[in-house]
């Protein structure tokens, strides 16, 4: 049977929580609710009280119980109930939990579990991508699974992680029946920091993630029918982010658009090009494109939301550009 | 919810009370007197090698904090969690940091406690149980409710200690933490260092209320105001909150007054501290008033209280000389530990 999206990172909840005493959640409306989008729905029956905690309304608190129950040697998954909201505990994630290893040798293994992304006009508080935020802080890795199988990997491997792990699950990906996928009955893992090819290619390489993965492969297929053959990479981690598997990419096709549904300024997108400028320079045939969401807060109206966004003719667009060049 | 408020420090009269109702030795009282005066020796000595130029970075001092740090430190048991500020290193010494390590890591050498990653009191030993402050002061107030957390869902019956100045009440990590541990009773104590002023910052530019426990009934939580220049009085109120915890009846707020007797760290004059506040202060100095409460009560002869703290200045000088020699991190280090294997 296929899983979602989101029946996936249940059910790689749900047998973490099994397979490992330690392994608790904690957050608003997770436990008798089940969670805003029901992630974390019956974990409360089946683990008790004592393992799904539901919370006071309070993200810095939140974090900052994730770092200390973790520092005593727990595996708290700690969920924003919107990946916006996690502004309001930047300073227990930037500044504790992400330095706590490094200033004095304590293992700070915890994920805070962040469903982000644009979906139903939901306005500029419950539609952000706020990954880039993260993105330099050392000390921090950061997880942005795009299929089920990467959903559920991706969180095992984050759980099982001595690392504060942020875990960004787009809201857009959790019931599109569309990337269903049937899930091996054995436990597995995906490695944090290794990118999957999605698509090869010769022409031109796509680097995104999350999302947009699914809208740079719906290009490349419109792309294919003038014969132009678009390579697509998913970094599925970006802190850290698999270096390797760009610059090869990139080294064959010396073509290279970076995609993502964040907003384009101090974007991944930025670093991305940086690397390939800096270290796969004399490979190129064409400027470095990207293509993001504008750089404005997100907006509520469908028309507004429309324009805001990165789509597929968007990036169809840009990689006709850059196949002309 | 009832509200335990002690006398405050004006009206607080110790001369007639039985030191032994605390159930304290002639040695527990030489630890406390010992652990005040280190505290107070290691932190002018700190004050000293700034100037001379012969340490890194910044140097605070606790002075006027010494009984706080010692009554406190010494009502956890060995399984308790320490989550300590920079006027408390007596708490650090009191749980295994030693003179020595606290001296390299002032240093920043190779073989301190965050090996010359962090300096001053920004230390932590998983092993020894102390949780590292940082310098966003208020931060380690969640930290402390994750460290009573996981012992109320192990059902380890340890008790998380942590502390705050009256300016860091002001932060929102105060009021999401202690809130957060009252709704599920949790082990934490969390006592509030009252020193009148948050660097330049008077405490009436902080909080409008009279004292900072009437904030306690609002998280239904008791409040507990004492003395903090009194190393019994912190001994015995901290142990109450830190049974009250182990018992499973949730965390308790104490308020403990006294003076900060030196600038905000050794680069500020504290000018802007009023004379006669300093001069009570002074007067009113928990390393004096402990020796003379020991000395008074029979407990020890002045000899033995100079014994003591001739032995506090051997060993703060040999802190000094073996941070001295010790070696210095090598430059690429800095690029190791960024994250746990």
């Amino acid at each position: 049977m296929k899983s979602t999206y989101l029946e996936a990172i249940s059910s790689g909840l749900r047998e973490e929580m099994a397979r490992d005493e330690s392994v608790f959640c904690l957050g608003e409306d997770i436990g008798v609710y089940g969670g805003a989008f029901k992630v974390t729905d019956g974990l409360f029956d089946e683990f008790g009280e004592d393992r799904v905690i539901d919370t006071p309304l309070a993200e810095a608190a939140i974090i900052g119980a994730a770092m200390g129950s973790a520092i005593m040697g727990m595996r708290p998954v700690a969920e924003m109930q919107f990946a916006d909201f996690i502004t309001t505990g930047f300073n227990q994630l930037v500044n504790n939990a992400a330095k706590t290893y490094y200033r004095w040798g304590a293992k700070v293994p915890m994920v805070i579990r962040c469903p982000s992304g644009a979906i139903g006009n939901a306005g500029p508080f419950h539609s952000q991508n706020p990954e880039a935020w993260f993105f330099r802080v050392p000390g921090l890795k950061i997880v942005t699974p795009s299929t089920p199988y990467d959903a559920k990997g991706l969180l095992k491997a984050a759980i099982r992680d001595n690392n504060p792990v942020l875990y960004f699950e787009h809201k857009a990906l959790y019931r599109d029946k569309q990337i269903s996928q049937v899930l091996p009955d054995e436990d597995y893992t995906v490695p944090i920091g290794e990118a999957a090819l999605r698509r090869e290619g010769t022409d031109i390489t796509i680097i995104s993630y999350g999302k947009m993965v699914h809208k740079s492969l719906e290009a490349a297929e419109v792309l294919s029918k003038d014969g132009i053959d678009v390579e697509v990479l998913d970094l599925r981690s970006l802190l850290p982010f698999d270096r390797e598997m760009i610059l090869t990419s990139v080294k064959k096709t010396s073509r290279l658009l970076i995609v993502h549904e964040d907003t384009l300024t101090g974007g991944i997108g930025g670093e991305m090009a940086a690397i390939i400028a800096d270290e796969a320079f004399e490979y190129l045939d064409a400027p470095i494109k990207r293509v993001a969401a504008i750089d404005t807060p997100v907006p509520f109206s469908p028309p507004l939301e429309n324009f805001f966004l990165p789509n597929t003719e968007k990036i169809v667009e840009t990689l006709r550009d850059l196949a002309a060049f | 919810m009832s509200i335990e408020t002690a006398p405050p420090a004006t009206e607080a009269d110790l001369s007639g009370q039985d030191p032994d109702d605390l159930g304290l030795s002639r040695s527990d009282y030489r630890t406390l007197f010992f652990t005040m005066f280190l505290q107070r020796e290691f932190e002018e000595r700190i004050y000293r090698l700034f100037r001379q130029g012969r340490l890194a970075g910044a140097a605070y001092a606790g002075a006027g904090h010494e009984a706080i740090a010692a009554g406190s430190g010494y009502a956890l048991s060995k399984q308790d969690v320490l989550l300590p500020m920079h006027r408390v290193i007596g708490t650090h010494f009191l749980r295994g940091h030693t003179p020595r390590d606290m001296m390299c890591q002032y240093m920043g050498r190779a073989n301190g406690p965050t090996r010359g990653r962090d300096g001053n009191m920004h230390c932590g030993s998983v092993d020894k149980k102390i949780i590292s402050m940082i310098s966003h002061l208020g931060s380690n107030i969640p930290v402390a409710v994750g460290v009573a957390l996981a012992s109320k869902i192990r059902k380890e019956n340890l008790v998380a200690l942590t502390f705050i100045g009256e300016g860091g009440t002001s932060i929102g990590d105060f009021h999401e933490g202690l809130n957060f541990a009252a709704v599920r009773k949790l082990p934490m104590v969390l006592i509030i260092e009252n020193n009148k002023f948050a660097y330049s910052t008077p405490a009436a530019l902080e909080y409008a209320c009279e004292n900072l426990i009437d904030r306690a009934p609002g998280y239904g939580i008791p409040g507990v105001l004492i003395d903090g220049t009194d190393v019994r009085e912190v001994y015995k109120a901290t142990k109450a909150a830190v049974d009250r915890a182990r018992n499973g009846d949730g965390p308790t707020l104490i308020e403990a007054t006294c003076t900060r007797l030196e600038g905000h760290a050794q680069h500020d004059s504290a000018s802007y501290v009023p004379k006669e506040v300093l001069e009570e202060g002074w007067k009113n100095d928990p390393v004096v008033k402990a020796a003379n409460m020991l000395v008074d009560d029979q407990h020890f002869s002045p000899e033995e209280i100079e014994a003591i703290k001739t032995e506090v200045v051997g060993v703060v000088d040999d802190a000094v000389s073996f941070a001295e020699k010790s070696p210095v991190p090598v430059p690429e280090d800095a690029l190791k530990d960024v994250y746990a294997d």
